[in-house]
């Protein structure tokens, strides 16, 4: 009797599955699909990281771009220069030119410089603080709970001691998840080769402004009265704003800054190992 | 006749499988940011729904019942499932590439969607004739298509809305899922008994 089950179990289960397994063989070779092997083969050679900095969703696509000739090797951000060099040559297309785009925290309002109205206890994340107001007096300004700092998935970011995200220049690919995680924009991606930035995002007249921050900008206009170039620096709602598309802006027009919430050519030299020996010992 | 009628309704209003047994949740969250994309999920859905009530009734009459082995079931209700679901994927596969990315990861999991394998279970459990059985699978799937669709509407229309930033994303989808699970409710009065 136990064996009879068994043996009929085993006959049905099987007539079942082969009956199914033919079907989807004959249904297979119907229906196949030929897909171009290289798309594989181009997407191993990518860093994988699936970040999107390029443009197009996730590395297989970008992979398929690439082949397809709508992209070049060197969009792909988180490739560093062999790689690049190595997908040119697997698929014998120009590596093309890459202008190395950067993530750059604009407010230096830390714990030393904002004023602090209250001790925020409620969700330990920016945007649950954002939706509360958090701490700071400033509603601009970072809130220091480093939402950017966990949304980096190439390790390029960590809080310093004064409560402000920093970026390691050397690790930054520009992928814009941390500009994305910060729900004051703070978080800008522009290209290495701008230099000149406003540090601060704080919209109120200068006497407010000033009294919740000591590196607020206040906007009394010097900066625009200083710059070089006749438009590149304007005041649009009580906060300078720089023209990035006017070419090398110099260091002129930060000189006269009171706050000192202008700056020139500041942090890009910032890497994680000179980060990390500076705050060995300390929790951050 | 009246009887199909009966079970069409029952399956895609009454007892909404989505809404009203919580099954398929998984592609119903998932796959519901597009209404185009929910659509064309749902017509999947329906067509194996369906296919799988047509191929199941026999196994479970004629091969499982026969032989004594109705426990069975489980084992290939859901060898039937896997294979109609491949089947799906090839076709969608070759037939639309952009839809087979669109799906993605929710096209091979109509497998394990609970809401086809509850189907041919309840099949069973209500001793549904064959034609009773089409008719249950195709309304089933018209119900998750119809819940599917529905709450895409409504998640399109959600990206213009002012949602509070912790509420965003999952959680005012689950709320609008509540929502509408609750408004289903209402059509329990539709048939007596």
């Amino acid at each position: 009797m136990v064996l009879e089950t068994v043996i009929v179990s085993a006959v049905s289960m099987g007539g079942i599955a082969a009956a199914l397994a033919i079907f989807l063989i004959f249904a297979d070779s119907k229906l196949k699909v030929v897909t171009d092997p290289r798309i594989d083969a181009v997407t191993d050679l990518l860093p994988g990281t699936n970040c999107g900095g390029c443009g197009v969703p996730g590395c297989n696509a970008f992979a398929e771009a690439l082949i397809k000739g709508k992209a070049t090797p060197s969009d792909c951000v988180a490739c560093d220069d062999d790689c690049v060099t190595d997908v040119a040559a697997f698929l014998g297309v120009e590596a093309g030119t890459k202008t190395r785009i950067l993530a750059v925290v604009l407010c230096k309002g830390g714990n030393a410089e904002a004023v602090q109205n209250a001790t925020y206890r409620g969700e330990m994340s920016c945007t649950g603080a954002d939706t509360g107001g958090g701490g700071k007096g400033c509603v601009y300004g970072c809130l220091g709970l480093g939402e950017c700092v966990s949304s980096c998935d190439f390790g390029a970011m960590a809080m310093d001691d004064n409560g402000l995200p920093v970026v390691f220049y050397d690790k930054c690919v520009g992928c814009g998840a941390c500009a994305e995680a910060c729900p004051r924009d703070l978080i800008e991606l522009h290209p290495e080769d701008k230099k000149l930035f406003v540090y601060c995002k704080n919209k109120d007249k200068g006497p407010k402004a000033k009294k919740v921050c000591k590196v607020a900008c206040i906007a009394c206009t010097l900066c625009v009265k200083d710059c070089e170039v006749e438009g590149g620096i304007t005041m649009v709602n009580n906060l300078a704003e720089i023209n990035f598309d006017i070419d090398a802006l110099g260091a002129d027009a930060i000189k006269r800054c009171p706050t000192k919430c202008i700056l020139f050519d500041v942090e890009k030299d910032v890497t994680k190992e000179r980060f990390e020996s500076a705050h060995r010992g300390r929790a951050v | 006749m009246t009887e199909l009628v009966m079970i069409f309704i029952s399956a895609s209003l009454i007892n909404n499988f989505v809404l009203t047994y919580f099954l398929g949740i998984c592609p119903f969250i998932g796959v519901s940011n597009k209404t185009e994309n929910a659509l064309n999920m749902g017509f999947a859905t329906t067509f194996v729904m369906t296919l799988t009530a047509a191929v199941t009734w026999p196994i479970y009459h004629y091969i499982l019942v026969k032989f004594n082995v109705p426990y069975l079931e489980y084992v290939s209700f859901i060898i039937v499932i896997a294979s109609l679901v491949q089947f799906v994927e090839m076709y969608v596969k070759k037939s639309s590439p952009s839809l087979y990315k669109a799906l993605g990861i929710f096209l091979p999991l109509i497998t394990t969607n609970c809401a086809i394998l509850g189907l041919a279970l309840f099949m069973v459990l209500r001793d549904y004739g064959f034609l009773e059985s089409i008719v249950f699978g195709f309304a089933t799937g018209v119900g998750f298509t119809l819940a599917l669709v529905m709450m895409s509407g409504i998640r399109e229309e959600l990206e213009f809305a002012d949602v509070p930033k912790v509420f965003q994303g999952a959680s005012i989808t689950f709320l609008v899922a509540g929502l509408m699970a609750l408004a289903f409710m209402g059509f329990a009065g539709l048939i007596r008994g």
